[in-house]
């Protein structure tokens, strides 16, 4: 069920500020995507533009297509929603709704698209938490609230929370970023295991989780402060750090800036 | 200037203005200190100065009353022997102000969902400036509104709504009018609007970006991100403000007054002309009160004192209890 | 299990129905606010332009019945601005001094606890509650006679919280470096909170005051049991019933003639326009000093 995106002339905006510039690129389908880069070049902003969250901040817009297998995102009769439905999202910071309880947190999105029958619920509330390697730690107190999970634990119910709907692709924005090193590997051991199913595009400040996670890797860069960010290049992972085409690439993964 | 060297000058500043005008320094504080606390304790003083005048000056009036002050649903304290009770008012009060949250509470959460939420971001501040409008006209104002426009546009709702639900004791009664109880509220419904709403759009928008986003990713609509993540986190930011707009509307003067016309007695057909509440008799009947009068009418508005009072503590004891939580 | 979403344009009809409706009932409750504000303005100032004339600020109502023509309501604004004056001068000292003890002095000790509660009670206090306790402290046990002075003492006690409240918000906004920089100079703390915390916070503490102001102009409860009525002028405010737009509003409403009830909503109007501007004028001084505040 995951699909491939490709993504052709694409700009970003934030009211008159041009955030990413004619960003073109194909992320293949089954596969784990890395977005490297410095601060601000804008590889958050073009993540949230796979699936369509960049547009509920006030004032941004997006040109430019995003084909999700033969269907462009942003095509006239598509809804937002049902973009978002299909491409999940994990943020960088775990949000669990903090009043409702570990099972509610994963059935919300079931129940937004219907499902009401509770052996249905049970099934894929279950599996999704199995999905998310959370089920052993949590099976025992379903009803207590998603809040009095640890860090690590938050963030794996907000994975189970988004595959639950069965989304063709999952983002991630930079997931580990609020986490100690053991929930950091627990994600990186459940990203390796959930690109069996789905296309994950993930945003990460850490070069070696990129190194570690990812198939292909993406570096962004910008020019100088208030230009907009751009892809400098994407390629094999392990191209991209031995052997990079651009300069600049070859400079940030080297430390040399950034 | 390097921080050490910062706290040396500062010492030796202190050292030097104290050695110079110690007294003065030392002094001036103590008065200051001593104005500021003692006008805290002011504002103490003048709530339990409010409490115990109310009930002096509500005792003899009350030895005198002949009728049974809780049941009684007269109010004839000029008269000899005196004889008044607050049923009447303690009733009237209670349905207006209630009736006035059940219509208030629903369009004012509307309002500020439409400010927080729907309404062009660039114009949201301007129209939560309109709506504030509604809270700085003054009662007398809606009171002669209420009086000359609204009521005469009331009469044929009341009408409407005794034939379709009539069968309601509430909305019974064979002669539904435009000086009503139901006016009352409407009218008390719209001076509470404000207050109900500003607070409930403050609490949305203090909603974090993180469960916004959280529900918008997850495929909600607009709707159900609000039902998602918008209405139980602000939920007791919402009741608190009802609670506070309760308050406002059992403590509602002059507005109320001018609406409402007498009618003695207790009379549950609320769309039927007459009533009357604690607040609205007092400056009703406060010309022609005589000595018992006023003390009778004190004793009730002591009465509408203390029940303002719990209502409002219990308000801001769930506005302090959300602040813990979130 | 659900079907695989093959096309990205669908959410369920009944989902989209339901956002709509939600949509357009939160549209709707707008509207209903700005209806009655609407009619209202409108209202009061179609009435009340029939009278707003020379004479309406020039005359009072004195020998005049509610069925005459012409008579004013010079004495009521008199009354008015007088009362409002007196409310300021009482009431804005204390508040001041008691905002200035929470969060200056206060800290996190008993008291300052028990009075901010209540402060917050005191906020809720029915305004015709005031009036009964100045009637039953000030008429009924000093036994001083009605008087303007009176009505503004009621007024004081609804003023005082709203003023402890703004003015409260305004001192915490203040940032602690100028005090610091301030007691290591060596500069007393009174000093200091006159001299630089004030200062510093004064913009944003007119404007609660003037707002503060705003509110209780209109406030007439309190009044019809401290100041009574009069038709008649009466600049003392220490002595003898005087007059007040509000309880002018409420006389010349309560005489069905037509002349009387022309009389009040161009009481409502000026008491309105009044009111307005206070707030006008609050907001501006409010946007004119933001800058500096930051």
């Amino acid at each position: 069920m995951a699909k491939r995106i490709e993504v052709s002339g694409l700009h970003a905006y934030y009211g008159g500020t041009h955030a990413i510039e004619d960003i073109s690129m194909t992320v293949e389908p089954r596969s784990v995507t890395a977005f490297i880069g410095p601060s601000g070049c804008g590889k958050s902003t073009f993540l949230r533009t796979l699936n369509r969250m960049h547009e509920v901040i006030p004032g941004a817009r997006v040109e430019g297509k995003v084909m999700l297998d033969d269907e462009d995102l942003y095509g006239p009769s598509v809804d937002p929603v049902a973009v978002r439905r299909t491409v999940g999202m994990v943020f960088q910071r775990p949000n669990p709704f903090p009043t409702m309880s570990i099972y509610d947190n994963v059935a919300a999105g079931l129940k937004l698209n219907g499902v009401r029958r509770k052996s249905q619920l049970d099934e894929i509330v279950e599996g999704s938490l199995k999905g998310a390697n959370l089920w052993e730690e949590v099976k025992d107190r379903l009803g207590k609230p998603g809040a009095g999970l640890s860090g690590g634990q938050q963030q794996r119910l907000c994975i189970a929370r988004a595959i639950a709907v069965q989304p063709q692709v999952l983002l991630m924005d930079e997931p580990c970023s609020a986490l100690d090193p053991i929930s950091t590997l627990a994600i990186e051991d459940l990203i390796a295991k959930l690109k069996d199913q789905y296309t994950i595009v993930i945003v990460t400040h850490n070069m070696q989780q990129a190194a570690r996670v990812s198939d292909r890797t993406a570096f962004f860069n910008i020019a100088g402060t208030g230009k907009p960010g751009k892809l400098i290049e994407i390629d094999d992972t392990s191209k991209i750090f031995t052997n990079p085409e651009q300069k600049a690439t070859e400079d940030y993964i080297t430390g040399r800036f950034g | 200037m390097s921080s050490q060297s910062g706290v040396d000058a500062a010492v030796g500043a202190r050292h030097r203005a104290d050695g110079r005008r110690l007294s003065t320094g030392r002094a001036g504080d103590r008065i200051f200190a001593g104005a500021a606390r003692g006008s805290g304790i002011l504002v103490l003083a003048i709530m339990a100065a409010i409490a115990v005048f109310l009930v002096w000056k509500a005792i003899p009036a009350l030895q005198d009353n002949k009728a049974n002050f809780l049941t009684s649903q007269d109010w004839n304290p000029n008269a000899t022997p005196a004889k008044f009770g607050i049923a009447q008012l303690a009733f009237g009060t209670v349905v207006s102000s209630a009736l006035a949250l059940i219509i208030a509470t629903p369009v004012a959460i509307g309002i500020a969902l439409f400010i927080a939420f729907y309404s062009p971001r660039k114009i949201a501040s301007g129209l939560g400036y309109v709506v504030d409008l509604l809270a700085a006209v003054p009662s007398i104002v809606y009171g002669l509104w209420g009086l000359l426009v609204l009521a005469p546009n009331m009469e044929g709702i009341s009408k409407a709504l005794n034939t379709a639900l009539g069968w309601i004791p509430f909305f019974g009664g064979d002669s539904p009018g435009k000086n009503s109880i139901f006016t009352a509220s409407v009218v008390l419904a719209i001076m509470i609007l404000p207050i109900i709403s500003s607070i409930s759009r403050e609490v949305f928008l203090q909603v974090p970006r993180a469960h916004v986003e959280a529900a918008l990713a997850l495929g909600a609509t607009r709707w159900e991100m609000i039902r998602l993540s918008v209405l139980p986190y602000g939920r007791s930011g919402v009741i608190g403000a009802s609670m506070l707009g309760l308050g406002r509307a059992m403590g509602e003067t002059i507005a109320v007054a001018m609406v409402l016309t007498f009618a003695p007695g207790v009379n549950v057909h609320i769309l039927e002309d007459g009533g009357n509440t604690f607040a609205a008799n007092i400056a009703k009947s406060f010309g022609e009160a005589t000595v018992t009068g006023r003390g009778a009418l004190i004793a009730s508005g002591l009465v509408l004192f203390v029940i303002t009072l719990v209502v409002n503590m219990a308000a801001r004891a769930v506005v302090a209890r959300r602040k813990e939580f979130v | 299990m659900s079907s695989p979403s093959t096309s990205l344009g669908s959410v369920s009809a009944g989902r989209k129905i339901k956002d709509r409706l939600v949509q357009g009932l939160v549209y709707l409750a707008f509207a209903l606010a700005v209806i009655p504000l609407v009619s209202l303005l409108w209202t009061v100032v179609k009435h009340g332009a029939k009278r707003f004339d020379a004479d309406f600020f020039n005359r009072s109502m004195n020998g005049l019945a509610g069925k005459d023509a012409g008579g004013g309501a010079y004495h009521a604004i008199i009354g008015t601005l007088e009362q409002v004056l007196i409310t300021s001068l009482v009431a804005v000292p204390i508040a001041l001094l008691a905002a200035v003890y929470l969060v200056e002095y206060g800290g996190r000790s008993r008291l300052a606890k028990v009075v901010s509660f209540f402060v917050d009670v005191m906020t809720g206090i029915p305004s015709i509650v005031a009036g009964l306790f100045v009637l039953a402290l000030w008429l009924l046990t000093l036994k001083m006679g009605f008087s303007g002075f009176a009505g503004a003492l009621s007024l004081a006690i609804l003023m005082i919280p709203t003023v402890i409240r703004s003015a409260e918000e305004m001192l915490k906004l203040v940032p602690n470096d100028l005090r610091e920089a301030s007691f290591a100079l060596g500069v007393p703390r009174w000093r200091t909170i006159c001299f630089v915390v004030l200062p510093t916070a004064l913009p944003g503490i007119i404007t609660g005051v003037m707002l503060a102001v705003a509110r209780v102009m209109g406030e007439t409860a309190p009044l019809l049991l401290t100041i009574f009525i009069t038709k008649a002028i009466n600049t003392d405010p220490f002595t003898g019933p005087q007059g007040s737009l509000p309880t002018f509003i409420w006389d010349q409403a309560a005489d069905p003639n037509t002349n009387a009830v022309d009389r009040a909503w161009t009481g409502a109007l000026v008491l309105i326009l009044i009111i307005m501007l206070f707030n006008l004028v609050a907001r501006l001084v409010a946007r004119a000093y933001k800058p500096t505040g930051r």
